[in-house]
């Protein structure tokens, strides 16, 4: 397998005080180009951490993110993230939202025009093209979410890093937008790292499925593979035994072996 | 209130007459006027509440102040008193003896050059103190002492140090209106949400683009709180600060109406600068209306 993305040993304690907390406990992790990898586990136990860690937003105590074999420490456009609750600037337009990405990984290489060219293109990608001089607080959380995923696929990043994308959407948004997500990831090939807590969007977007234990020092407990063939139709995939059996194994990690203690 | 509600009834109304055809016009008509309709009604509930209640008090203040040997003129008197006044604002006979326009123009141009300056040094330092732990551990409890020293205490020592009326009274605005300036500035840096950060982090935003792009916008509610406490005090302190210093000024116009014993005169300047502080709290208020437009409401 040829690592793409790797994560390589990491171990994040958080220090407040005295007090420390060993939040993730080795994590190692390859991911291969082109592949849509979800991370899954209880609330708390330390999804967004570890992204943060792969964006490059929060340091690991040790061990590192190793991006095309060089390590990646900083943030970057070649992460971009997509974050849990949209995070678009609200003084800004949607257009201005995505522009703001794009004048800065583009400034060299494309025109002013074509810069121009690739916001709206990226918007149309995620049907938002209409709302171009809407402000974020004019629009939909669904469409919010839509614009904040054209912000990171617009900056043409190595690997998209989802947080809990749909997490705050109604279920008939946030199947409309799996679909969506599912639809660009077999258009433009990108390779997608998205956590969630949700068992069925993990089953039907991922070709692996990577469940973490509980923390404190939460790691990683078991890996899936999903051989499910893509295109992948959510309505066909309903009475599909491959699928079923993913989905049962992802259930029993979560609420047998790895319950969540606090909700119980 | 009622300005901005017809800026936005302009603004919306704009491109949809140049975007959409003829033809969409037409079913727009009746909401329009209907707009319209609900607009004065909504005037009229605002204005004629205060209009009654001024009409109340003066009737008041004319009849309490009618009797012979009261110590301050009815309305009546103040206004046949100062009719040459009211009338002819623009006069200028050399000296201080001009017009209240004059007078008024004057203050507002020590106000704007004073509180201009505040703003300015107000938002660096708010930037710097929201910014830094270490400048907000070690200049916000020198803030918060000085912020408390009233205006004129500061006139004595500017008057020591610039030796002339006309920079006194411009630091005396800058130092009374830069505090709450300073401190909500401060309060807006420290509070740009985390996901804000992470974006400009993500796009590498450059110290530069950070500033004008994510942290002025991110805190422009809370430094426009502070401006409009700042113009408040600007004016305050500019009254006061005039009657000490002399020259042109409304602040010293009613000190030389006092000496004079000219109370109609005092009224009437009491009466524009109540105007005026309003005109100006307003003014800062419609324009962090515009520029906030959408931060506001996250
Ligand atoms: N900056 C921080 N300082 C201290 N503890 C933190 C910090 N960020 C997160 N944590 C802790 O790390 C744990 C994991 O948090 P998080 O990664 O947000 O979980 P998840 O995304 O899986 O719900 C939580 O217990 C949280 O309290
Ligand atoms: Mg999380």
């Amino acid at each position: 397998m040829t690592a793409y993305l790797k994560l390589d040993h990491i171990d994040k304690v958080f220090t407040r005080g005295a007090a420390t907390t060993e939040v993730l406990k080795d994590i190692n992790l390859t991911i291969e180009e082109g592949e849509y990898v979800s991370i899954i586990g209880h609330s708390g136990c330390g999804k967004s951490t570890l992204l943060n860690i792969i964006a490059g937003l929060t340091r690991a105590t040790t061990g590192g993110v190793l991006l095309e074999n060089r390590e990646v420490n900083s943030p970057g456009p070649d992460r971009a993230v997509v974050f849990q609750n949209h995070s678009l600037l609200p003084w800004l337009t949607v257009y201005e939202n995505v522009k703001l990405g794009v004048d800065k990984v583009f400034a060299k290489t494309k025109s002013r025009a074509e810069r121009d060219a690739w916001v709206m293109h990226n918007l149309s990608l995620v049907q938002m093209a209409h709302a171009r001089d809407k402000r974020p607080s004019e629009i939909s959380g669904g469409m919010k979410q839509r614009v904040g995923i054209a912000r990171a696929l617009a900056m043409e990043p190595k690997v998209l890093l989802l947080d809990e994308p749909f997490g705050a959407l109604d279920a008939l948004t946030r199947a409309h937008l799996q679909d969506s997500v599912m639809a660009l990831h077999q258009k433009l090939g990108n390779t997608i790292l998205m956590i969630t807590h949700d068992v069925d969007e993990a089953v039907l977007l991922s070709d692996r499925i990577v469940m973490m234990t509980n923390g404190p020092s939460a790691r990683i407990g078991e890996v899936l593979d999903v051989p499910l063939a893509r295109p992948r139709k959510r309505l066909e995939l309903a009475t599909n035994a491959a699928y079923l059996k993913c989905r049962q194994r992802v259930l029993e990690f979560l609420y047998e072996r790895h319950r969540f203690v606090e909700a119980a | 209130m009622n300005m901005t509600a017809t800026k936005i009834e302009v603004e919306t109304a704009t491109p949809a007459a140049t975007a959409a055809p003829v033809v969409a016009l037409m079913p727009k008509r009746p909401p329009r006027t209907e707009a319209y309709a609900r607009m004065v009604r909504e005037t009229a509930v605002r204005v004629i509440p205060p209009l009654v209640v001024i009409a109340l008090l003066t009737l008041i203040w004319e009849l309490v102040c009618r009797r012979a040997g009261s110590a301050l003129p009815p309305p009546s008197k103040v206004f046949k008193d100062t009719k040459e006044l009211i009338l002819d604002p623009f006069f200028d006979n050399g000296g201080i003896d001009k017009g209240l326009f004059w007078h008024l123009s004057a203050s507002l141009q020590r106000v704007a050059f004073g509180y201009s300056l505040s703003a300015i040094a107000g938002i660096a330092l708010g930037v710097l103190v929201g910014q830094s732990v270490w400048a907000m551990r070690g200049l916000d409890p020198l803030f918060q002492v000085l912020r408390t020293i009233p205006p004129l205490a500061w006139l004595p020592l500017s008057l020591a140090a610039f030796r002339d009326g006309q920079p006194s009274a411009i630091f005396v605005i800058f130092i009374t209106s830069i505090w709450p300036i300073i401190i909500n500035t401060a309060v807006g840096i420290r509070n740009i949400p985390q996901d804000y950060r992470n974006v400009a982090a993500v796009v590498q935003l450059n110290p530069l683009e950070f500033f004008a792009k994510i942290m002025i916008p991110a805190a422009a509610p809370y430094i426009f709180t502070g401006l409009r406490i700042g113009i408040g005090l600007s004016w305050l302190a500019i009254v006061a600060a005039e009657m000490l210093i002399g020259g042109v000024g409304i602040g010293f116009f009613i000190w030389d109406a006092w000496n004079s014993s000219h109370i109609s005169e005092i009224i009437l300047a009491l009466f524009y600068v109540g105007i005026i502080g309003f005109v100006l709290d307003r003014l800062i208020a419609g324009l962090g209306k515009v520029v906030t437009r959408g931060t506001a409401q996250n």
